[in-house]
């Protein structure tokens, strides 16, 4: 099955109406597009549309989450973090409020809208604020457990989401644990570390890999923050070496994530795969994805390098 | 009013103490605001010091958080901490942080200190409080200055949009702000019009005088279906002398021989 993360999200905060009175939503005048209109217009009470004011959004779900409503708000990733990062880190995460921000359309699979819209700093932005919690779903099972578990947990939680359809790889009774990594593929030769829609990805590479004699792990790192170092320093220790896929700037992202932790704890060759501190452009998915190196053959041609080069670093 | 008056005065006190103590801080806007936070705190509010978080408490936003000493004022003669504490303003491991802290200091309804934010937080309190059927207040009081930050305009929008007739905005309209006056470093006026045009009930009253403060309220109260906006003509550095309507004072310490002459001063009132 494809389906979109943000898809996903739409339908956690339908279950969210009756299974949690507390939860109220708010949005940018992108209902449609966010997926926050089915909540809007089954539960109008619960529901706030901002109008083109993300500013305003966030400090009125703070005030909101004061009171002790869990709000949700919701708009394009790049308006959501970069718009609003003001009003996210000095009115909701210096006071840790209970507020979810649902970045959606993140990334460049965005695809036609372009650069402008297409938001690849998101991450590091969010990563770099105290009490933030950041979480990244691989598909769109995750993501509707993300956003129930997000509901649960009391503090601030940026949730980025995906505007493309993408395949559904998760079993309906995966059990997602915020600030774990699922550990989706064992393999002894190489680790790759991937997030959201580049987790599929992964795994793709990794059956290619494999029938050419390497034996690549895949590890999910569906929350960025809290990450869970543990699991990638086990990675790191098992396999030597490591590749970080993410649909991201490489700069502040996942991979600057992991090598962060690794240069502390246990260093290795990582080789970062992502975007490379570049804007994003228009086109479909497919081609800028071709384009920015986020295919099965370059992380299969950057795991074989690595392979062969063991100091490629 | 007496009461609020003679609190008014031990805040002013207070402010300049606090102030002195700390080595730095915004005396001048303090001062400004002191007759709108000593009435709604000793006359106004429903609030409650021995159950600071109680849920259907009437809250306030200090937007200018930058004034936190006349806040703390006024928290500290309510009841909410010691008056002792005010001493430890802005010194590390003190609950009285530069800008309010509502994750540390009892009494804070909203941290703030990046201007512009307050209003739209108020509106979320205000949401909640209709969704919860509570009855409570949320008072906001503004800078003037701060008012050139444009998030307070689509707060403006937002609070008429969805009728909040339970926000009551107050502006400290002393016109001063770091740079000078507000006419030569961004003009805000016409403040009433603009505030009218938006949607709100506006009044434009005396902002040191306590009782035309509490009318003010009172009549806000009755409006209903929209917004109140209540402009208040104030002094920056009021009760002091030598910092009444000087951009200087906006955020800088008084020295020892001026700490005494401003005590001398606000004693003397």
């Amino acid at each position: 099955m494809n389906k979109a993360t943000r898809e996903a999200y739409g339908d956690a905060l339908m279950e969210l109406i009756d299974k949690n009175k507390d939860v109220v939503v708010l949005d940018a005048d992108l209902s449609h597009a966010t997926k926050t209109l089915g909540f809007s217009q089954k539960c109008p009470e619960r529901f706030f549309n901002m109008g083109i004011a993300e500013a305003d959004m966030i400090g009125t779900a703070a005030g909101l989450a004061a009171c002790g409503k869990i709000p949700f708000a919701s708009t394009f990733a790049v308006f959501a973090t970069g718009r609003a990062f003001d009003q996210i880190r000095n009115t909701v995460c210096y006071a840790k409020l209970n507020v979810k921000i649902v970045g959606t359309h993140a990334g460049i699979t965005v695809g036609p809208d372009g650069g402008t819209h297409e938001a690849i700093e998101d991450i590091a932005l969010m990563r770099s604020l105290p009490n933030m919690t950041v979480i990244v779903p691989s598909d769109d099972v995750e993501a509707r457990k993300a956003v129930l578990a997000a509901a649960e947990y009391v503090g601030p939680v940026y949730l980025r989401m995906a505007r493309g359809a993408s395949p559904t790889y998760h079993k309906e009774d995966y059990q997602f644990e915020l600030g774990k990594g699922e550990l989706v593929r064992d393999g002894d030769d190489i680790t790759i570390v991937a997030t959201g829609l580049m987790v599929p990805l992964a795994l793709e590479a990794a059956e290619r890999l494999e029938k050419e004699g390497t034996s690549v792990q895949v590890v999910n790192i569906h929350t960025i923050k809290p990450l869970d170092e543990e699991r990638i320093v086990k990675c790191a220790k098992k396999t030597g070496k490591i590749i970080t896929l993410e649909e991201a700037n490489v700069y502040g992202g996942l991979g600057a994530a992991v090598c962060e932790i690794l240069a502390d704890q246990y260093p290795v060759p990582v080789k970062r795969i992502g975007v490379q501190d570049k804007f994003g452009k228009s086109g479909s998915s497919e081609e800028l994805l071709r384009e920015y190196g986020l295919t099965a053959e370059h992380v299969v041609s950057v795991a074989k390098e690595m392979m062969t080069n063991q100091i490629s670093v | 009013m007496d009461h609020v008056k003679e609190m008014a005065k031990a805040m002013r006190i207070d402010i300049i103490e606090e102030v002195a103590a700390a080595g730095s801080g915004h005396p001048g806007g303090s001062l400004s605001a002191t007759d709108i936070l000593a009435t709604l705190y000793f006359d106004k509010m429903n609030i409650d010091p021995q159950n600071p978080r109680w849920e259907d408490r009437d809250r306030l936003i200090l937007s200018k958080g930058h004034v936190a000493p006349a806040l703390y004022a006024a928290l500290a003669e309510r009841g909410y901490f010691s008056k002792e504490a005010l001493k430890t303003l802005r010194k590390s491991n003190s609950f009285l942080q530069g800008h309010p802290d509502m994750k540390g200091t009892p009494g804070v309804d909203m941290s703030s200190g990046s201007l512009g934010q307050g209003l739209s937080a108020a509106n979320g309190m205000a949401l909640a409080g209709r969704l919860d059927h509570k009855d409570y207040y949320v008072y906001v009081i503004l800078g003037d200055g701060e008012i050139q930050e444009g998030q307070i305009w689509e707060a403006a929008m937002s609070s008429a949009h969805y009728q909040l007739d339970h926000v009551i905005a107050f502006l400290d309209f002393n016109g001063l702000q770091i740079d000078g006056k507000n006419e030569e470093v961004m003009n805000v006026k016409p403040v009433d019009e603009k505030f009218r045009s938006f949607g709100w009930d506006v009044q434009v009253i005396d902002g040191h005088d306590c009782h035309g403060i509490s009318v003010a309220v009172d009549l806000a109260k009755q409006k209903k279906g929209k917004p109140s906006m209540i402009i208040c003509k104030t002094v920056k550095g009021k009760g002091v002398s030598f910092m009444e309507g000087q951009a200087g004072w906006h955020g800088t310490a008084p020295n020892a021989e001026q700490t005494e002459q401003a005590l001398r001063e606000l004693r003397a009132i």
